[in-house]
């Protein structure tokens, strides 16, 4: 017990120290948290309504969000299966790392369908037992699941593998039975996450962009492109300004997956606008829409083709070998672009446009308020800070300098 | 002089006495108020923030199928005692179940229908919907062009391709008959404001929730908050529902409105005669829709759009019934169901009479 408890506080004491731009990127975040909780107030108080949600169009800038944390989450998979599955040692010790960004990511997406819900007081009621679970038909009852279970196996997985290199017996023979076992459920949980969560959009035959065979590739491929472009980012950080070290191999092995990842987007893309425009058919309105506005209605039409492009420069830029190497200026600019261009794409060309035409034919725009846009800040500024925290607790321990021997060496 | 010393210390003695009585009442009442304050408190509601008055009970009940008689019993007098209060007015809210042996269907005269939107309104008025900002309507009424749209001659050589040796221009885009005519959603028009209806060039369409037969809203929810009764009818439990809008996205006839906001329900317009899974007063973040009037049908009458049209171009009746007004018009006129692409199988047909 003691040795659990001096681990929480040299974790935690670590994880709060550092140099100015560290408090400076802390203030920032918390500077969001601070106006995001009065915005949250006011969305849970006066509900919905605050928001740019109509019948129209039902999801908000949430449930966009939530699409994309899971995208992340996901792919962080990328980081532990190479350790695993392919042995590669130094991908092995960084593994750590992956399943913190998926935890934290999976947490964060749950925050954002809390935001989503009209009655969140009501959560209770899918919990079956207490409440009733609509199992095997719903598919928001699969996805709450696979969510819940990989925000669980993370949990296990991150702090087994801390606690046991803070104490210094994490060898292979002092590994605990399950341990294994755990980490390859997790791989195969990640992309499950995600497939359930496409499954969530395609069950909705009536929303033409979603109801297609390709949608689970598309966030697979979208996953495995945000998902490396984050951790890229964390990575050249982690190693620039921590005593961790990562080599150049790592990188360049999640860059590759990154340019593929987009590569195989751009078929995925290029298969489902055929398939759509060439016929012409009512299932190609909402990508018309999109693409080249309906009767005067244009907001999408420059995001749509900003995020194609950007996407697309990515993917070219990742084949030349000078971009891949440029770690300290190029690289992480096209890493930081993929990442956003995949978060904008998922309100500006995945949920909001979609919902044009409506059933009954209607074409309409949605507009994010203010309240709506801190509240998203506000979960995101939230995930950060708990990703920055709990990543830099881990770097402490996983180079040496958090440690049961130090601690109590020094005590 | 004296006489009136006298008059005033009487009257100090009356005053005293008044208040020692006043002291006792004060006492006495204070004690059956200490006595009644559990019952009374939930019945002093707060009109501006009627959600603050929700009780525990209310808050942990389940959900209304899965209760027991006695559950049921104490939820009903709950709600009836909450919205008493709230609108200032007696308020019985029913359970009554399905009548046995009933199959609810509807069929709508396409051929008769004006557009003049009475339904809409007679059906915010019987089901509680909130009544500004926004008004909830569940009846929408598209108003789609008729096939008179105008052929040209000098339409004739354009559109894309402009030329070709075949003679087939615009056969991509643009020709003369590339406009929609007839039944189609693409050029309806949902909110038309006219003074004057019928619109000769156009004809009416009013949707409502189809009830469907195989429902994807029942499939999609979560937890079950919305379910088929035995006479067909897709309802809701306000009480349990979580407000997470997969049954609105699964819906393909946009039938289900969501209450965005706390809804607006001025007390004078509020119809004190109520449904648990009908028209009671619904609250913040739950969704709602047409149930057929359940609060009518199931003690045997009419909807209220039914009843509110002026040229019977509703029928509602009972599938199982070979004298029911549906039945009839199911078996003598050209009948269809909207998107029956979908293959939802609504209990909504419509019908060219």
């Amino acid at each position: 017990m003691n040795t659990a408890l001096s681990f929480a506080m040299d974790f935690g004491s670590y994880a709060i120290k550092g140099g100015r731009m560290y408090y400076a990127w802390l203030l920032f975040l918390a500077f969001f948290i601070l106006v995001g909780s009065y915005t949250a107030y006011i969305q849970f108080t006066q509900g919905l309504i605050v928001t740019g949600a109509t019948d129209q169009v039902t999801l908000e800038a949430f449930f966009a969000n939530f699409v994309f944390t899971a995208h992340v989450a996901a792919a962080a998979v990328l980081v532990v299966a190479p350790g695993y599955f392919y042995h590669r040692k130094d991908m092995k010790e960084l593994a750590v790392m992956g399943e913190i960004v998926a935890m934290v990511f999976v947490a964060t997406g749950i925050t954002f369908v809390l935001f989503h819900m009209g009655r969140p007081d009501r959560t209770w009621h899918i919990i079956p037992g207490i409440g009733f679970m609509n199992f095997p038909n719903s598919m928001l009852a699969y996805d709450t699941i696979v969510l819940n279970v990989y925000l669980l196996l993370n949990l296990i997985g991150v702090s087994y593998i801390l606690f046991k290199k803070y104490v210094g017996t994490f060898h292979e023979k002092q590994l605990a039975i399950w341990f294994r076992p755990i980490v390859f459920l997790a791989i195969a949980w990640g992309p499950l996450i995600h497939i359930v969560t496409a499954f969530v959009l395609a069950s909705n035959a009536r929303v033409g962009m979603w109801a297609t065979a390709v949608l689970p590739f598309a966030f697979l491929t979208m996953a495995g492109a945000s998902g490396p472009a984050l951790v890229v980012l964390i990575f050249l950080l982690a190693r620039k300004y921590t005593r961790l070290e990562i080599g150049d191999p790592v990188i360049d092995l999640m860059t590759t997956i990154i340019a593929w990842s987009l590569g195989i987007l751009m078929l995925v893309f290029a298969a489902e606008f055929f398939t759509l425009l060439y016929p012409s058919t009512e299932h190609a309105d909402s990508l018309k829409y999109n693409m080249f506005g309906h009767n005067g209605l244009n907001m999408y039409v420059p995001w749509f083709w900003g995020t194609i492009g950007a996407l697309v420069a990515s993917f070219v830029a990742l084949l030349f070998r000078k971009v891949r190497h440029s770690y300290d200026r190029l690289l992480p600019m096209v890493c930081f672009v993929v990442f956003f261009a995949i978060l904008i794409e998922k309100p500006m060309i995945l949920v909001f446009p979609a919902f044009s035409p409506t059933p009954l034919g209607e074409y309409a725009e949605y507009h994010v308020t203010l309240i709506e846009f801190f509240n998203v800040l506000f979960v995101w500024a939230l995930g950060f800070l708990f990703l920055t925290l709990i990543l830099k607790g881990a770097i402490g321990i996983l180079t040496g300098e958090v440690s049961h021997e130090k601690a109590s060496a020094s005590s | 002089m004296s006489k009136e010393k006298i008059k005033e210390s009487n009257e100090a003695d009356d005053l005293q006495q008044g208040r020692r009585e006043f002291l006792k009442n004060v006492c006495a009442s204070s004690v059956a108020a200490l006595v009644a304050a559990p019952a009374s408190a939930e019945a002093a509601v707060d009109p501006a923030n009627p959600d603050a008055d929700v009780t525990v009970a209310e808050f942990f009940q389940g959900h209304f199928i899965l209760m027991s008689d006695e559950e049921k019993k104490q939820a009903i007098a709950r709600l009836e005692k909450r919205y008493s209060a709230q609108y200032g007015k007696k308020t019985t809210v029913s359970d009554v179940p399905a009548p046995e042996g009933v199959l609810f269907g509807y069929a709508l005269d396409i051929s008769k229908c004006i557009g003049c939107r009475r339904c809409v309104h007679a059906c915010v008025k019987e089901n509680n919907q909130s009544r500004h900002d926004p008004e909830v309507q569940w009846i929408q009424v598209m108003k789609m062009p008729k096939g008179n749209i105008s052929f040209t001659t000098e339409q004739l050589d354009k559109g894309y391709p402009e030329q070709s040796e075949f003679g087939d221009y615009g056969v991509q885009v643009g020709g003369n008959a590339y406009k929609t005519a007839g039944f189609s959603t693409e050029d309806a028009q949902n909110y038309y404001n006219d003074d004057l209806v019928p619109d000769k060039d156009f004809f009416y369409v009013p949707v409502q929730c189809q009830q469907c037969e195989k429902p994807p809203c029942v499939k999609a929810c979560p937890v079950r908050a919305t379910f088929r009764d035995h006479a067909g009818v897709v309802l809701i439990d306000y009480n349990w529902c979580i407000g997470c809008r997969m049954c609105q996205l699964a819906c393909p006839y946009h039938a289900r409105r969501f209450n965005w906001g706390e809804p607006n329900l001025p007390a004078e317009e509020m119809n004190p005669k109520t449904h648990y899974f009908g028209n009671r007063p619904r609250m913040r973040g739950v969704m709602e829709k047409c149930t057929f009037c359940v609060q009518r049908t199931r003690e045997g009458r009419n909807p209220a759009c039914l009843e509110a049209c002026p040229v019977g171009a509703r029928k509602f009746g009972n599938l199982l019934d070979p004298e029911s007004d549906v039945r009839r018009v199911l078996a003598t006129k050209r009948v269809f169901r909207f998107k029956e692409e979908y293959g939802t199988y609504p209990k909504f047909f419509y019908y060219i009479g």
